[in-house]
């Protein structure tokens, strides 16, 4: 019998693409918050082996104070072997943040995003041999931060400051920090297209990736990112380098020293 | 017959009854308890929770002074809502039959100015630019407070201040005041001396129990404001929020906590910490204990850090 769930569904079909809307490993989502089925298939490509796992930590404050600066730690280290984790949210018009790939550094970073609304964050783990584990939490928020014009255009000089970066390297606590003035538009704002930076690669003197971050346009304003390393063998200098969406390029490099 | 309601009805068994006479999901219509207790010579005050935002205390969270005034009373601040200035109207006319004269807001957070609709009949004195920024801010303040205590909001509709108050010695219905323009808690913050008591009304430039807040903050311009109200040398001060504060601790307490939020911040970004990084880290006992802790903490690590950061981390390019 043809149902008006069933054209529902077609019709819902037809706008997802290739997502059915039953991934083939269904989750019992703990946050039961209605959207996962369809990023586990749509962000993550419907992976056979995938899970959530406790293992995967996601801190976030309860409430977002600032909806355009939501502090985030995203912290893996309790698995091994991780080749990427995908932090997303939700709810929100651009459901991914960013990809982590983190190579040599550990499975862990600190970051800041823009949020839309009260939503479920997940990040998903993806490991050599042992499929995706899936972390998350739940933020309250007021939203409208992915909305609304960045707050650079406030002031009359952002495009000198585009690309600027401020940060450091602190081998005794195996920390890597980086901040990136970059307005990171969206999009969504009335009649400002989407300006955001790609991908920001970290590598040593000879050429050597350590890690590489893809971030999408929820990253903040003036993106801020912490990596993470052993500080055993932790480079004693990183080169900071990336790329936005309309080619500028941005470089920079980390020491562990107080000035540069 | 068998109707909806009777099925309904069985479904429902031993509460069908009452859900009939008064839905279950009803709640009692929320109300402010506000009782004015007198501190000096023609002064009371409304004591606040020194709490965060609830719909258990439906923001009666701030300080309110009540000054006798010639035509009737000088109310300072006028709490978070429509209800609490109709509670307030209500509580003050018991102490002078003619009630609210004149209205004074200390700075343009929506704790303070909110109940303002209640009186909008009356002059509502402010500083200039308490007015322009209460004037911008209205819609964004209202939003959240709708969001943090629902039904208790029920009504409000902003109305910021529309009289500009002078500074310096001045007089507001009949009683002698000083004005000091200061800022610092927010750009613009008033400061306001009772001359014939003598008592000190700092609005949130001063917090006693109670941790500070920061959302519009700067600093170094609040510190000095602290100073200038320091060197008053008050018999007693009424903070924003907390009790109110005879011994002279009060003015001390906020320095203390602003001086060490500041080197705190400034020594993480130091150590390359993240904001949860430092959320996660305790707090000292003699802060930790203060009202709204540790959620004004994580709360000033929003508004600060990010500036405080970009102070600290070197050029990396």
């Amino acid at each position: 019998m043809f149902t008006r769930s069933s054209a529902l569904a077609v019709a819902i079909s037809l706008v997802a693409g290739s997502v059915s809307g039953a991934p083939q490993v269904q989750l019992e989502d703990p946050f039961s918050s209605g959207m996962w089925d369809y990023h586990q298939e749509a962000l993550l490509g419907d992976p056979a082996k995938i899970r959530f796992d406790d293992r995967v930590r996601v801190i976030a404050p309860d409430t977002a104070e600032d909806a355009f600066n939501v502090p985030l730690l995203v912290d893996a280290t309790a698995l091994s072997d991780v080749e990427e984790i995908v932090i997303s949210v939700d709810y929100g018009p651009i459901p991914k943040i960013l990809s982590f790939f983190p190579g040599d550094a550990e499975p862990k970073l600190a970051l800041r995003f823009k949020i839309d609304q009260a939503t479920a964050i997940r990040a998903s783990v993806r490991t050599r041999t042992d499929g995706w584990h899936v972390g998350g939490t739940l933020i309250d928020a007021a939203g409208g931060g992915c909305t609304a014009p960045a707050l650079a255009y406030a002031s009359d000089d952002w495009e000198e400051k585009l690309g600027e970066m401020h940060g450091r390297l602190w081998r005794s606590s195996g920390r890597a920090r980086v901040i990136v003035d970059h307005p990171m538009d969206t999009g969504l704002a009335d009649g400002i297209p989407v300006f955001i930076i790609r991908d920001l690669t970290f590598s040593t003197d000879d050429g050597h990736e350590v890690a590489r971050i893809a971030l999408s346009e929820p990253v903040n304003e003036d993106p801020a990112f912490t990596l993470y390393f052993d500080p055993e063998t932790m480079p004693s200098l990183l080169h900071v380098r990336g790329r936005d969406n309309n080619g500028n390029e941005i470089e920079g490099i980390l020491t562990d020293e107080e000035v540069n | 017959m068998t109707t909806r309601r009777a099925a309904l009805g069985l479904l429902a068994g031993g509460v069908a009854h009452v859900a009939q006479t008064s839905p279950l999901w009803a709640e009692a219509r929320h109300s402010y308890d506000l009782r004015p207790v007198p501190i000096l010579s023609g002064v009371w005050m409304i004591e606040g929770a020194t709490e965060y935002f609830s719909r258990d205390n439906g923001g009666a969270i701030v300080n309110c002074a009540i000054l006798q005034g010639k035509s009737g009373l000088i109310l300072i601040d006028s709490g978070s809502s429509r209800r609490y200035g109709e509670a307030l109207n209500l509580a003050l006319r018991k102490l002078d039959l003619r009630g609210v004269s004149t209205v004074i807001n200390t700075h343009h957070h929506p704790d303070h100015y909110f109940g303002n609709q209640v009186f909008a009949d009356k002059p509502i004195l402010a500083l200039a630019d308490t007015i322009a920024a209460a004037r911008t801010e209205q819609d964004g303040f209202s939003d959240n407070m709708y969001r943090l205590l629902g039904d208790w909001m029920r009504g409000t509709e902003p109305v910021p201040p529309s009289v500009e108050i002078g500074t310096g010695d001045i007089v507001v219905d009949g009683r002698r005041l000083t004005a000091l323009p200061l800022g610092g808690h927010t750009a613009s913050d008033l400061a306001l001396i009772d001359a014939e008591t003598g008592l000190l009304i700092t609005g949130d430039l001063v917090f006693l129990d109670r941790a500070p807040t920061t959302p519009h903050a700067d600093l170094e311009r609040w510190q000095d404001a602290l100073t200038t109200l320091a060197a008053v040398q008050a018999p007693a001060v009424l903070p924003g929020h907390g009790p109110l504060d005879r011994a002279g601790i009060a003015i001390r307490q906020t320095s203390a906590y602003l001086t060490w939020l500041n080197d705190r911040l400034v020594a993480a970004a130091g150590m390359g910490l993240d904001m949860i990084e430092i959320m996660e880290s305790p707090l000292p006992d003699q802060f930790a204990s203060m009202g709204a802790q540790p959620q004004e903490f994580h709360r000033s690590i929003s508004h600060l850090y990010p500036e405080i950061e970009r102070m600290i981390l070197p050029r990396a390019n």
